[in-house]
């Protein structure tokens, strides 16, 4: 049911993990099924120098997941902002319409650890 | 290792002996059994011989059994059709809330329909308890449907006493026997019930064929109407080869019962042992009143779906109730009757047996499984190491 990019970024996950000293963080759970992301960002000079995260979920909520750690990486936080769930579920080459919810929870994670940067750093958007 | 099948719960390979049993009735013997020609004839007398070998193994008497599609028209058959035939009598109907969705949904849709409805809630470990079943029963309650065996936490329920009760009290009394056909021995009247649905492909038989037992004085109102097959209680041209199919494999079950149960609580006791070792693992489901062949277990801090997957790729077949598998997107509503929070039903894991698997191929699970736990747990928000 899921495509070989998502089963690419299934079995081997980018950039999990943790970044002890990240300058921005996202949390978000998703309200459908109850899995729950976290993502960790380093900014510098106003772009994404590096992501991490960790997913509690399904396997699209794990692919999208390690999926737009890559999206996001040298990216400004403008254009990282602007990646949507469509987005993340075209870069694997689409899901089955029943997991389409689960790259909510990526999108969400990443403009909630922007968000946080901002807070953070008191950056006005 | 090639692959390993633990979805028996789900269903079952049907067995060469059977497919050998049903081929001539899809093939040179394809006479409608309602016609009175030599094929016709051949047709019947093949359904006769399953009825009665059905009806002998269930203690029953031959023309107190139905064939059916399977076990959800063996339940809505039940279920409806006492429901139809004696709403003048009363609109009151007992459930539990771990029921398969056969039956739940039946019961629910009753309730639309104007019927009355108690879903009884379970203990801890899936039990429904006699004493609730009691309490529940009023003057109007007309059917009481509570399953054998849970097909998800293997839990096996006091049928007996509770179809006493029932009795006494003067309803009806349906299990859903789809579990526990072909793995225990069944005798409606130790039993104490007055219907009973079972589904052929749950023991090594065809997809699509069941039967229901329905006891002598009980009337159904019949779901399918047209001809007069099954004696008007279900009408179209009978599944002959699928109800030959269903015959012989239950009674191949029944010869090889107490062997292949001793093999499948072997293999049990050691997965459940094994499983028990991983740190933040909780076993669903009664340990003493379990099916032979079940194991359910939640590991903590992980998704179900994504541990399936991991298992699918080591060729192991499973299967979970967590809310990312569901169509619905709601976790098991048996694990959440149980108690378990939403996060906790998350992660759990369905291993059933069946008659070809070994102990190699338990030690191979057991070998996998907690390294895929540690590497979703290495990746989960919600774990600390
Ligand atoms: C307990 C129980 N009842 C009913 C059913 C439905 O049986 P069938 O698939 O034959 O319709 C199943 C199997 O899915 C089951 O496990
Ligand atoms: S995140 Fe739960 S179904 Fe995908």
């Amino acid at each position: 049911m899921y495509s070989e990019k998502v089963m690419d970024h299934f079995t081997n996950p980018r950039n999990v993990g943790e970044i002890a000293d990240a300058d921005g963080i996202g949390e978000v759970g998703n309200a459908r099924c109850g899995d729950i992301m976290k993502l960790w960002i380093k900014v510098e000079d106003g772009i994404i120098q590096d992501v991490k995260f960790k997913t509690f979920g399904c396997g699209a909520a794990i692919a999208t997941s390690s999926v737009i750690t890559e999206m996001a990486i040298g990216k400004t936080l403008e254009e990282a902002e602007d990646i949507t769930n469509q987005s993340v579920a075209s870069e694997l080459d689409g899901l089955p319409p029943l997991k389409m919810h689960c790259s909510n929870l990526a999108a969400d994670a990443l403009r909630a650890a922007i968000e946080d940067y901002r807070k953070k750093h008191a950056i006005t958007a | 290792m090639s692959d390993i099948y633990l979805d028996h719960a789900a269903t079952t390979p049907l067995r060469p002996e059977v497919l050998e049993a049903m081929l001539p009735y899809l093939s040179l013997e394809f006479g409608n059994p309602s016609s009175v020609y030599g094929a016709g004839r051949r047709g019947h007398q093949a359904l006769d011989q399953a009825r009665d070998t059905v009806s002998r193994l269930l203690r029953a008497k031959s023309e107190e059994i139905i064939f059916t599609s399977g076990g959800s028209e063996g339940a809505n058959l039940a279920i409806k059709g006492v429901a139809w035939a004696y709403q003048n009598k009363g609109k009151h109907i007992i459930t539990s809330a771990i029921e398969h969705h056969a039956v739940l949904d039946t019961v629910l849709w009753l309730k639309q329909k104007g019927f009355e409805a108690t879903i009884l809630p379970v203990d801890a470990d899936g039990l429904v308890s006699p004493k609730q079943v009691q309490a529940a029963l009023r003057d109007d309650t007309i059917l009481v449907s509570i399953m054998h065996a849970n097909n998800e936490v293997g839990t096996l329920q006091p049928i007996s006493e509770i179809g006493a009760i029932v009795r006494e009290h003067g309803a009806f009394f349906h299990t859903d026997a789809v579990q526990t056909a072909g793995i225990l021995d069944l005798d409606v009247n130790e039993l104490n019930v007055d219907l009973l649905s079972l589904s052929a492909h749950k023991f090594y038989g065809p997809k699509g064929v069941g039967a229901l037992y329905v006891r002598k004085g009980v009337r159904i109102d019949s779901l399918i109407h047209g001809g007069a097959q099954e004696k008007r209680r279900r009408a179209g041209t009978e599944n002959v080869a699928g109800i030959v199919g269903l015959a012989k494999a239950f009674e191949l079950a029944q010869e090889e019962r107490e062997e292949a149960t001793r093999h499948l609580v072997q293999l049990r006791d050691q997965l459940l042992e094994g499983l028990q070792t991983i740190p933040h693992t909780k076993i669903n489901g009664s340990l003493k009143q379990r099916l032979p062949n079940n194991v359910n277990v939640c590991f903590q801090f992980i998704e179900g779906e994504s541990l399936l997957l991991n298992l699918d790729l080591r060729g192991i077949a499973a299967s979970s109730g967590s809310a990312c598998t569901s169509g619905s997107l709601d976790p098991s509503h048996v694990l959440l009757a149980m108690g378990l929070s939403h996060e906790i039903a998350h992660g759990s894991l369905r291993l059933t047996l069946g008659r070809d698997n070994t102990r190699e191929q338990v030690n191979y699970v057991l070998q996998e499984i907690p390294e895929i736990i540690e590497r979703l747990r290495a990746m989960s928000p919600l774990y600390h190491a």
